[in-house]
């Protein structure tokens, strides 16, 4: 990393800092390194991060992350079965950006992400179930069917979907946000986004909106290097999305996306910064999907090698290894973890497969809130 | 009833609502501090305050998500275009977000919102500035659409959409704002949208206007009252539910049809209303239904070549004239 890129996300936040006195100390000249740092490294500093915990949170979050790698890999056999349609975009690899940022957030508090989502809606708390119930189509489904793989929400969990066109969901989380300070909550929105998304204008212009506004909403920018099949470096003109929050005066951070416990913690502190002082932080995780960008991605623009070499830093086989060597568990708790998350994405896909297709009068449910009828009975 | 203009009567729908729900703000380019670009919002800083009154900056497409995400959880944003030229930069956020939104969650989130501002035709802004776009949105199933002509109407259609459920397009005419008219007293006034009003009774002609076409139609209509005919003029407010139901009583009664619109004519409300028209009362026409529509071109600057391009009373009482065979 250049010492310029280093220093512009740290600027601005020291002038956070001197604003609110908030902001934690800088990672920004440490993470680049981070990302090629070996393997035992990025152990020793989650094991160190693990203390900080209680056994029950790092359980549920190794639970969480399992629960969504082996929930994507049933959907993947499932896509590959014909059971699911359309597009699908799998979040393996990726796990612990979800788990550890939307474990960080109350329940009241919004999610709003892309299509990439089925992690994050179960995170969030929906059952697999109704989540595998809509990639089906099925009236099940969170969305009865509706909406589909990209398209999942659920009102009840404040989980609000789901959004389909790249950056879509960044002014709407943006406003949901504007929503949560208005009617006098001390609500926050977390909105998770891809670094291609940060091309789209209505970054910039959300972004703008919620310095200049001072709204509690934390951008999330999953940076897995990839936007479908064309790189970060191809795509934009500077290397790290965190620099961007600068132009804003935003609040930023680097992230370690594959540490589940560094996500939480940067989730933490933003969390804090947007309850308190209603400020808005950009997080840029850095992350790697091991799959495609889609299911029917033929994944020509990078190697075995780079796939390979990012899969030593599985999120969740490293957070294992950290639990075992810091004896939070042992082998045969993992598997008996293991066993329950199967018998989970069993009972998810049994749901799916026996939930009903929907009746054919549903194809004109929900397009008006207020239906009006105007046309005449027909002679 | 007092004699308000437009511009007034939607100041006051917006005051009143906003006096009425706590949860309706309203945000903007220039609705603030500058009191509208327009004044449709003049005052309403100073009486209603900056948490609900709100200056944006030039960013369509954002503040209109920011909107539609408000909308999401419970508030009821009326969100101003400063003219309906610009909400082309946030078609995303309108067409992907708001009107999709209750559908695809299976009907989780409504989206109660308000796109409002002037369209259509204005006076010598040339191509960019000058234009009808209703055609666009109502194509959308999730949206509403609605077109006032009159101050009663500005008034009682804009309270209706704020308060719908639904996310409305609400596209006031440009050069109308000044036009005058009998409003209603009385907070209670407000007019059901998806419901067209008879402007005029006639035997033997239905022209159907709306927006800027209105008053177009009416004078033409005394025109051609001079000329022995008689013209009944429909008014259906709304483009999208449309009230096809009074415009066929209409024609089963005239039997003969022209629309009359600002868009141009290729896929135009016009168009549709045509179709309806033939769908469900073909055998009740005498003639082909006629179109009159604004012409085919982007708007010119020049006054000459501007006023060519809208549609005027001359071209309306010769529509009339060709589907009664008078000429």
């Amino acid at each position: 990393m250049s010492k310029q890129t280093a220093e512009s996300p740290s600027r601005a936040r020291a002038e956070e800092q001197s604003a609110t006195g908030v902001m934690e100390e800088a990672s920004v000249a440490t993470f680049e390194s981070g990302l090629d740092k070996d393997r035992k490294t990025i152990k020793q500093q989650q094991k160190t991060r693990v203390e900080g915990f209680d056994r029950d949170t790092l359980l549920k979050l190794y639970y969480q992350m399992l629960l969504i790698r082996r929930f994507e890999e049933k959907s993947a056999e499932a896509y590959s079965l014909g059971k699911i349609g359309g597009f699908c975009h799998l979040y393996i690899g990726q796990e612990a950006v979800a788990v550890g940022a939307i474990s960080a957030i109350r329940k009241d508090d919004y999610v709003l992400t892309s299509y990439r989502e089925h992690g994050h809606a179960i995170a969030k708390g929906m059952s697999p179930e109704s989540v595998m119930a809509e990639l089906f189509g099925r009236v099940g489904g969170c969305s009865h069917g509706k909406g589909g793989s990209m398209h999942l929400f659920d009102k009840e969990l404040n989980f609000l979907g789901g959004h389909a066109i790249v950056g879509g969901q960044i002014p709407l989380a943006t406003g949901v946000a504007f929503a949560a300070k208005y009617k006098g909550t001390d609500r926050v929105a977390l909105c998770f986004f891809g670094e291609a998304a940060v091309n789209q204008g209505v970054f910039h212009e959300s972004l703008n909106m919620a310095q200049l506004w001072k709204l509690p909403c934390i951008y999330i920018c999953e940076n897995n290097q990839y936007g479908m099949g064309t790189s970060q470096e191809r795509a934009m003109s500077l290397k790290d999305v965190a620099q961007k929050a600068c132009a804003y005066e935003i609040a930023a951070e680097f992230v370690d996306g594959m540490d589940v416990l560094a996500v939480r913690e940067a989730t933490e502190r933003a969390v804090e910064r947007a309850r308190r002082d209603f400020l808005p932080t950009l997080l840029e995780v850095r992350t790697y999907r091991f799959m495609g960008h889609s299911m029917s991605d033929p994944g020509n623009y990078r190697t075995r090698a780079e796939i390979e070499r990012y899969q030593e830093r599985d999120p969740i086989k490293l957070f294992s290894a950290s639990l075992k060597e810091k004896k939070i568990i042992d082998d045969a708790g993992l598997g008996e973890i293991d066993e329950r998350v199967r018998a989970e994405v069993e009972k998810a896909l049994r749901f799916a497969e026996e939930s009903p297709e929907p009746p054919a009068e549903h194809l004109y449910y929900d397009v008006y809130a207020n239906p009006i009828t105007t046309a005449p009975e027909e002679n | 009833m007092a004699v308000i203009t437009i511009r007034e009567a939607l100041n006051q729908a917006i005051r009143e609502e906003m006096l009425r729900d706590e949860n309706v703000f309203l945000m903007g380019e220039e609705v603030a501090a500058y009191q509208g670009a327009y004044k449709v919002t003049k005052g309403l800083l100073q009486e209603l305050g900056s948490k609900r009154v709100i200056d944006t900056p030039i960013t369509e497409l954002g503040f209109a998500g920011l909107g539609v995400g408000a909308a999401m959880v419970g508030l009821r944003p009326i969100i101003e275009f400063m003219t309906f030229n610009f909400s082309i930069l946030a078609t995303d956020q309108i067409i992907n977000s708001a009107a999709k939104m209750l559908y695809m969650s299976g009907g989780q989130f409504k989206i109660p919102i308000v796109f409002r501002g002037p369209g259509g035709s204005a006076f010598q802004v040339s191509s960019q500035h000058s234009q009808a776009l209703e055609s666009w949105f109502a194509y959308f199933p999730g949206l509403k659409v609605v077109m006032p002509s009159t101050p009663a109407y500005a008034k009682g259609l804009l309270k209706s959409s704020i308060r719908d459920d639904d996310p409305v397009i609400f596209i006031e005419q440009e050069r109308m704002y000044g036009n005058k008219g009998e409003v209603p007293e009385g907070e209670d006034f407000t007019i059901p949208l998806g419901v067209a009003d008879i402007k005029r009774e006639g035997t033997d002609v239905t022209i159907v206007a709306r927006s800027l076409m209105v008053p177009v139609a009416l004078k033409a209509a005394d025109v051609l009252a001079s000329q022995g005919v008689s013209c009944e003029v429909v008014d259906p407010r709304t483009i999208r539910p449309l009230d096809i139901g009074t415009i066929v009583e209409s024609v089963k009664k005239t039997n003969r049809v022209v629309v009359a619109e600002e868009t141009h004519p290729f896929c135009g409300v016009a168009a549709e209303i045509s179709t309806e028209i033939m769908e469900r009362a073909f055998d009740y026409l005498d003639a082909p239904v006629k179109r009159v529509s604004g012409a085919d071109v982007p708007m010119p600057y020049a006054k000459k070549l501007e006023n060519l391009a809208i549609p005027g009373v001359e071209q309306v009482v010769a529509a009339v004239r060709e589907v009664a065979y008078l000429d």
